[in-house]
Formats: structure tokens, sequence, C-alpha cells
């Protein structure tokens, strides 16, 4: 199941817990992305929370905790190849989370919602 | 807010895919759907077309132009041969940088092209010099679009139209004929690569960039990668590196100033600022710097140094930072103490953490200018 956030980032449950990426229409915005900073592995984080930091070739952005919880695992491999935003931006996952109680998938926006969004 | 402007250009450039910002009036591409890193190593590659019709283009007439002009610009623009080209510097009277701008001798005039943001102001100055100095003219060039062409494929791409383009060397200006129309042509630009700027009426602007555009290697590029380009050369930019309150030394221009315009020279000083700009040349305290940050973080405009990697005051802020493409590494400029060598570390603060960072000279990539 994937859900968005205002903020442009797809969120896929697997299992208890949700993989957080971010859409092409973040990443076209973005341009070209040459720096990624991911978080450490059992941080606790609370919704909303900067986490990852995005450097493109035109300015630096934040990717934010969509919900609380504990990061359990971040793709490493993007540090060295951060250009797999760009080029597949719903493969290109940045952290797995595992909420905290009671804080799942419920309020965010689904693919119509989303298209809706930015379609505004 | 006003309305934008749009250049010649326009449509071409939304028929490319490009995505169009503001940048100081005008309706800009920033990238085409390429985008920034593909175009910037594509122009170092072979060449890359640039539409820079938003600066300004100025014509100054008259006897004694060269002579008014060095009123305003400490350079050597009376001895500038015909058909050759020189980089100058409006200054203010407390030292500051007004703007900067080539100044081109086309025989029974002198061409200036300043930069977009600063055009309007410039234009008054030039008026009141003017004013001052009966039979001067002053004619911005409003019908004219302004492309570059640059990159080691600019002159087969560019003499496949104008067979008499590598004629020119480096700095070189003059008219050259292009299937009828009279194009002004430089070999200059402002990417550390060898190219042409050509100035070119406006209603045969596109048919030109469409010609250029359908050489194989020629590729449209917007104004991240002209930014890039022009980092990675350790090029300036007015209103980040230089501005009205950084002198001519302090921005690491002093080089644009020559022996005849300073202390003791023939024609020394008669310049706005000339009592601070000059005594400072030979010693500046703070002197524009390039800098390479550890990691791969790019360190922006705005981000303050320190000495050591904790406490103390600040001793600079980045004036341009960025990613280079072409080094596959970030880089910054930044105005600093002139004492520290360089190879020294400075700290970056960035994100709540002091990085460290290498001074380093510019340019950051070797240069290939047709001398």
């Amino acid at each position: 199941m994937l859900r968005y956030t205002e903020d442009h980032e797809w969120l896929r449950a697997e299992g208890d817990e949700i993989v957080v990426g971010i859409t092409r229409h973040a990443s076209e915005q973005l341009g070209d992305v040459v720096f990624i900073e991911l978080p450490e592995t059992g941080r606790e984080v609370a919704a909303g929370e900067e986490v990852v930091v995005i450097e493109s070739v035109k300015a630096a952005s934040d990717i934010l905790a969509p919900v609380a919880g504990t990061i359990t695992a971040v793709n490493s491999g993007l540090a060295d190849t951060p250009g797999e935003v760009n080029e597949d931006p719903m493969a290109a996952w940045f952290f797995r989370v595992k909420p905290a109680d009671g804080a799942w998938l419920d309020g965010f926006m689904d693919e119509a919602a989303y298209q809706a969004m930015i379609a505004g | 807010m006003a309305e934008l402007r749009r250049t010649p250009l326009y449509d071409l450039h939304l028929s490319l895919g490009a995505r169009m910002v503001p940048f100081a009036g005008w309706e800009m591409p920033v990238q085409y759907p390429t985008g920034v890193l593909t175009e910037h190593r594509h122009t170092r590659a072979d060449a890359g077309l640039f539409d820079v019709s938003h600066m300004g283009q100025i014509i100054l007439r008259g006897e004694n132009a060269a002579a008014a002009l060095e009123t305003l610009v400490p350079a050597d623009i009376v001895g500038l041969p015909p058909f050759r080209q020189r980089y100058g510097l409006f200054t203010a009277p407390d030292g500051g940088i007004l703007d900067d701008l080539m100044i081109a001798n086309k025989g029974d005039h002198l061409l200036l092209v300043v930069n977009a943001g600063r055009a309007e102001q410039d234009l008054a100055h030039l008026a009141q010099l003017a004013a001052s100095h009966p039979g001067i003219r002053v004619d911005p060039v409003e019908d004219r679009a302004l492309l570059a062409l640059q990159g080691p494929g600019a002159e087969r791409a560019f003499s496949w139209l104008v067979p008499t383009a590598p004629d020119l060397r480096f700095m070189d200006a003059s008219d050259l004929d292009w299937d009828g129309t009279s194009l002004w042509v430089s070999r200059s630009g402002y990417t550390g690569e060898d190219g042409f700027e050509i100035s070119v009426q406006a209603d045969r602007a596109e048919t030109l960039a469409r010609l250029l555009l359908a050489h194989d290697g020629v590729a449209p590029i917007g104004l991240g990668a002209r930014d890039s380009l022009r980092l990675e050369a350790g090029l300036p930019l007015y209103g980040h590196d230089m501005d009205e309150t950084i002198t001519p030394a302090q921005a690491g221009l002093g080089w644009s100033i020559p022996k005849i315009r300073r202390t003791g020279g023939a024609r020394a000083g008669g310049f706005p600022g000339a009592d601070i700009i000059l005594p400072e040349l030979t010693a500046p305290t703070r002197v524009r710097r390039g800098l390479r940050p550890e990691g791969r973080a790019p360190i922006r405009e705005g981000v303050t140094l320190y000495a050591q990697p904790e406490g103390g005051e600040p001793i600079g802020r980045v004036t341009s930072g960025g990613f280079g493409p072409s080094i596959d590494a970030p880089i910054a400029m930044a105005i600093l103490p002139a004492d520290l060598p360089d190879g020294a570390t400075v700290h970056a603060e960035l994100r709540g953490r002091r990085v460290p960072v290498t001074i380093v000279p510019t340019p950051f990539i070797k240069p290939t200018y047709k001398r």
C-alpha cells in the first residue's frame, strides 16, 4: 500500500515497518541530487523531525519522519550514488521506520489525492 | 511584482522543455530536461549554447569615449586596441564594486556588456557620464539577443555557420557575417572554456540558435549549469562574490586594474574610489579564495567560516558554493583573511556542525581559452 505526504514523500507499508522515499515530482523539483545524509539506524524520531538531508545542484532540503518511531534501516548505498533519486525515485528508498504504538498510515494521501495535490 | 521580461529565445526555451524561472527581472531557463549535471558536463566535453540575452548590451560613442569611460572604470580602455575586449569594473567612491563588465573596442564605438540585474543602474551611471562629457552618447541595445556558445566543440560548431570564426583569438571582438546578418562576436565567455559570445538581431536569434543546436554536440544549457561552470572556473559573480561592500582587491580582481591606472602609472587613478582601491591592491587584508570542503556535502552562499573547529569568531562567509560536477566534489569561494596560506584548513558551520574546508587556488579546473 502506497501513501503520500504533503512533503512529497512516498510511504510503503512492509510488515510492521514503513519504507520512505520521495516522489518523482519532488525529485524533479529538486533537480540533480548530489549529496544525501541518512540517519543512524536505531534513532528514535518524532513525527515531522528532520531525518535526511538532501542536497541537489540547486538547494538543500530535508526529509521529515512521517510518523514517530524508530529508524530500523537506511539505504546506505544512496550516499555513494545519490543520482538514483533522480533516475528511479520510487526505488530509491531512504529509510525504514518502525512506528511507535498507534502510528500508522491512516490519514496520509492515496495516489489519487496526491496527484490532485500536485496538479492543484 | 513587475512583469518579467522575455528574451527573443523564450519560445525556443519552452519548446526545448526548459524550466523557466525569474532571474534579475527576466524569465530565464534554469535547466532543460537533461538537468544541470548533464548540461554542465556536456559543456566541458563538447559545446553548450546559453541564452544570455538578459545581459545589458550598451553602445558608447564619441571621440573621447574611452577616456570618459576610464573615469568610471579602472581599466586601460584608451589603450584597448581595435577589435579587442577587456574585463573591467564600475567602482564606487567608497571602493566597492557597482558592477563588472566587458568592454570591446569596435573601432568607432565601445560595446559594453553588463549584468542584467545592474543594467538599469549602469545606464543611469553612464547617462551621468554623458551629461558631463559633451559628445559622448550612450545607447542601450534593445533589439539584439546575446548567445554564448561555450566548450571545446564551440569553434567547430560555430565555424560551420561562420567560417571566419576561428580567426578570433581569446578576447578578440569583431563583426562577422552570417548569411548576410552581421553578428557581433567576441571570443570569450564565463565558463572557463573556449567559446564565443554572439550578439544577433532579435528577429534572427531563434534561427541562429536552432542552427547551432542542430549541430552535433551542441546542447542548450540553462542558468543552473552556467553557475556551476563559472564557479569551477573560479569566476566571481556580481551580487555574490563582489558587490558594493567588496573592493576590487578583496574580490581578487586587482588584476583587472593595469599598471597604467595604478599609483605611479601614466593615467593613475581618476576613477571612483581610487584613493581607497589603489593602496589596497598591494596588500589586501582580505581576499577571495577557493575552498574545497571535506566530504561531499555542498557548502553554499552564506555559510559561516571559522578558524577553529570549535568556538571563536567568524572569519568570513561563503560567497558562492555548490557542487562542482566536473571535479565531482563540492567547491566554494569566500572572502577570507589574506594571511591564510593555500592549503590551510578553516571550518564551515553546516547544520550545527563544523566541516573542515581547505583553502585552494582558483580556478578549480584548468581553463581552455584559445589565446
